[in-house]
């Protein structure tokens, strides 16, 4: 039986929408249980949201526009987020954006690569300077990272997706 | 209370209702300069360009400051000079510079201030904002790299309208000022009111011009171009040319449409008496009958879209009947077409308004005979001056000239339908004057623009009705939520998107104190109503004799009235909840739209996934949640496989669940 159905993502905007009892006021919190589902904020979500909170829907996508936090594209189950930062900067981060930028076929605008497994996004400072350069996927850091060490985890994880 | 006296600039002023710093300034004589105050709507403080010095506080805006007693204020010291020419500066540096052909040009607050404060240079570089413009609504023309990010067209929309159609995004030097999902305008739930485009300081809403068409059909030797002019422009037209709000105008725009070339001169009040006749009587039959009441008047199309996106199960309560300017529409085409032996392609039927959205109502496809429209192309009271302007036409010389017959003749009940209450005052005489002969009198308790909601009950024949008055789209929503609700009840709800009525509407000349303008063209009607013979539509003769000699209850109906139709507030594909990769059998698509969502199918949809689940059909269901917006009045709205369920049921989704997979 595919559970799938029954834990599905929608299911979870309902709960999230009745456990703020569909309070406008409680926007910004339901966008971002909305987003930990779904891992981007669609814009059909985003208008069911707006009709169940009894708002338009330029309200909620003033919102999700207004903080960096949210994000309007669908993003690939491993976000990779490589840090550049100046500690990070030194220690040659730039190569590891130029290596996992070549492995997935990437571009400065195409951030997703074609299977939708993996998204590339540079952040600022992750303080942990003392690991540079510092790479996160995931929730998992992986410290004095390489352009080859890089292509190596990729591979990992595509191995083991594949698996599965 | 104590009374609360500021000293500006040396005049001592007392408060006597003033809500802030600003209008007391202004009261005391100094009109200070601003982009972002308008009275009708919230307090913003964004422009800054209101600052004015108060001793002992510094520098602060007007407009958000609470006027205090002994306050000493000062709007013209060298630092707020300075201050206000630098943000002048700043706003034009980043601003296109295409002033000249600018459609706000002539009207935009940033000329007007840039000239009253002397700026003659920019001290800056030129990086104006780069935004395609977006022309896809057929009412209102969007330049977003114009826009200034005052914020007055978001709280207009927003607080006046209650649509939100604007809103802010983004953030600090990205904030701008988009449509949801930065849709095209004719995508969203915009009404096309115009609201917006009678507070934007500068050109970047403006009313989308059809100028260029109308003088092509005129110049077109194979067409009659036929022109209609509604009430509401005849008292506000003159405003262009130096005249005030109010002073009645029709004389010389007839005679100006005549010398720019239109081939016959009509009036919309001919449209209006019959919109009155026909209205009237659906209301009686409706009050006899004691069905689909209230009963919502439909003359205005902001509303109407707005109905039919947020209320599609009061639809059967708005009056069938079309506007003025469509029953004069489908009149013309049909009737006028046929006595000058015209087809019906080759009559060109312009209406003039003081309207953005009559623009879009004639192009509803309700309104189209076999691809061609009842009314081909409408311009707004603005557009009319420019083209007034364009001629060369010397307004102040022009002689005046009289509406063509029979479309040109009305009585004063349809000139008020240019203000809040007026239809309802020109339903009332009508069905007072059809119960009784002679009964026929003013309700003058429906009158005046100050109020957004007037709500009176009026006697009848031996009945007590009560009705409501309401404009302003914002306190329709409140009425009509406590009418839905069952707290109220009325017979009639009238309802105007405009505050005020049309001589308000978003196509109307732009004023400095817009509310005394308002009260003023209102007041311009009720005179020229009372200078006209008839005071009821029924007693218009050139109507009883289309009635009489060319209408069939048939035709009339085909004629003068029309249907909606339930409208999504964006465009949105279906989108999929959860199914699986192959093998699907069973679709349940649910409607999770305003109404649907309303009417319980969140709920419904938790059973129906408990029910799959239980009966463990997971593995060959999918559910799917759209928008749909057809069906409202039937919700909730659940279709399995090709089948669609209304007023679905967990019983009768389940049962068609059972059918589809035999068990």
């Amino acid at each position: 039986m595919n559970t799938a159905v029954f834990s599905s993502k929608f299911d979870q905007v309902c709960y999230i929408l009745d456990k703020y009892d569909h309070d406008p006021h409680m926007l910004i919190t339901i966008l971002q249980e909305i987003q930990a589902e779904y891992a981007y904020l669609p814009e059909d979500i985003m208008t069911y949201v707006a009709t169940a909170l009894g708002i338009s829907p330029g309200q909620v996508f003033g919102a999700a526009t207004f903080y960096a936090h949210f994000t309007l594209e669908p993003k690939g189950r491993f976000v990779i987020k490589v840090c550049d930062g100046t500690a990070c900067h030194v220690k040659k981060s730039t190569l590891i954006i130029k290596a996992v930028e070549k492995k997935l076929g990437l571009t400065a605008k195409k951030r997703n690569d074609d299977s939708m497994l993996f998204t590339l996004e540079t952040v600022a400072c992750l303080g942990a300077c003392g690991l540079a350069p510092v790479v996160v996927v995931n929730e998992d850091v992986h410290g004095a990272m390489d352009g080859k060490k890089m292509e190596v985890l990729i591979d990992e994880i595509r191995e083991r997706e594949n698996a599965k | 209370m104590r009374n609360i006296t500021v000293t500006v600039d040396g005049i001592s002023v007392t408060q006597d209702g003033e809500k802030n710093l600003l209008e007391l300034i202004k009261k005391g004589g100094i009109e200070l300069p601003t982009f972002c105050y308008h009275s009708e709507i919230s307090v913003y403080g964004a422009c800054r360009m209101c600052m004015v010095e108060v001793e002992g506080r510094g520098v602060l805006p007007a407009c958000s400051t609470k006027p205090e007693d002994g306050m000493v204020v000062h709007t013209n010291t060298r630092q707020i000079r300075d201050m206000r020419r630098m943000i002048i500066e700043l706003m034009l540096a980043s601003h296109a510079q295409d002033c000249t052909v600018c459609p706000k040009s002539g009207e935009c607050r940033l000329q007007d201030i840039s000239k009253q404060l002397g700026v003659t240079k920019v001290r800056f570089k030129n990086v104006p904002r780069e935004a395609p413009i977006d022309d896809s609504s057929v009412s209102i023309l969007r330049d977003p790299s114009k826009c200034i990010l005052c914020g007055d067209c978001v709280r207009t929309c927003t607080e006046v309208q209650s649509v939100g159609a604007l809103d802010f995004a983004y953030r600090g030097a990205a904030a701008k000022v988009v449509t949801c999902f930065n849709k095209p305008m004719a995508e969203i739930e915009c009404v096309n009111c115009g609201q917006c485009v009678k507070v934007c300081p500068v050109g970047a809403l403006t009313p989308k011009y059809q100028i260029a068409q109308v003088w092509e059909a005129i110049y077109d030797p194979t067409k009659t171009v036929v022109v209609q002019i509604a009430p509401a422009v005849r008292v506000a037209l003159g405003e262009y040319f130096g005249l005030k709000p109010g002073t009645l105008t029709i004389g010389k725009i007839v005679g100006a449409l005549r010398i720019m070339g239109f081939n016959q001169v009509y009036d919309t009040c001919f449209g209006a008496d019959f919109t009155v006749v026909e209205e009237g009587k659906e209301f009686l039959s409706r009050l006899s009958a004691g069905k689909d009441l209230p009963l919502f008047t439909s003359c205005c199309p902001a509303w109407v879209k707005f109905a039919e996106q947020y209320y599609p199960d009061l639809l059967n309560n708005l009056s069938t009947c079309r506007s003025p300017q469509q029953m004069f529409g489908s009149l013309c085409k049909e009737e006028l077409a046929t006595k000058l032996g015209k087809k019906r392609e080759d009559l060109v039927v312009v209406s003039i308004m003081p309207c953005t959205a009559k623009k879009f109502e004639a192009a509803r496809s309700q309104f189209l005979v076999d691809g061609n429209p009842d009314v081909d192309y409408v311009l707004t009271t603005k557009e009319l001056s420019l083209m007034i302007f364009e001629s060369g036409i010397d307004f102040d010389k022009l002689d005046l000239s009289s509406f063509d017959m029979p479309f040109g003749f009305s009585t004063g009940a349809a000139v008020i339908f240019g203000t809040s209450g007026g239809v309802s005052e020109a339903v009332l005489r009508f069905a007072a004057e059809s119960i009784q002969k002679g009964a026929m009198r003013e309700f003058k308790e429906f009158r005046g623009t100050e109020k957004g909601v007037k709500i009176s009950e009026v006697a009848i024949g031996d009945k007590l009705l009560s009705l409501c008055v309401v404009s302003g789209l914002a306190n329709a929503r409140k009425i009509i939520d406590k009418i839905r609700a069952g707290d109220l009840y009325y017979d009639l709800v009238e309802v105007m998107a405009c505050s005020g009525g049309c001589v308000n509407g978003g196509g109307q000349p732009i004023t400095r104190d817009n509310k005394l303008a308002i009260a003023e063209r209102s007041k311009g009607l009720y005179d020229n109503d009372r200078m006209l013979q008839f005071h009821v539509s029924s007693e218009n003769p050139y109507l009883q004799k289309i009635y009489s000699e060319d209408l069939t209850p048939q035709s009339s109906h085909e004629l003068l009235h029309t249907s909606y139709e339930n409208r999504k507030r964006i465009v949105l594909d279906d989108f999929v909840i959860s199914g699986t990769q192959d093998g699907v059998k069973l679709t349940v698509s649910i409607c999770f739209g305003t109404s649907c969502f309303l009417r319980g199918s969140q709920e419904l949809y938790k059973k129906l996934t408990a029910y799959v689940h239980s009966k463990e059909l997971g593995d060959i269901t999918e559910f799917k949640a759209n928008f749909c917006g057809k069906l409202c009045k039937k919700g909730p709205v659940v279709s399995i496989n090709d089948k669609t369920l209304e007023n679905c049921t967990l019983e009768m989704a389940t049962k068609e669940i059972q059918n589809v997979i035999g068990r």
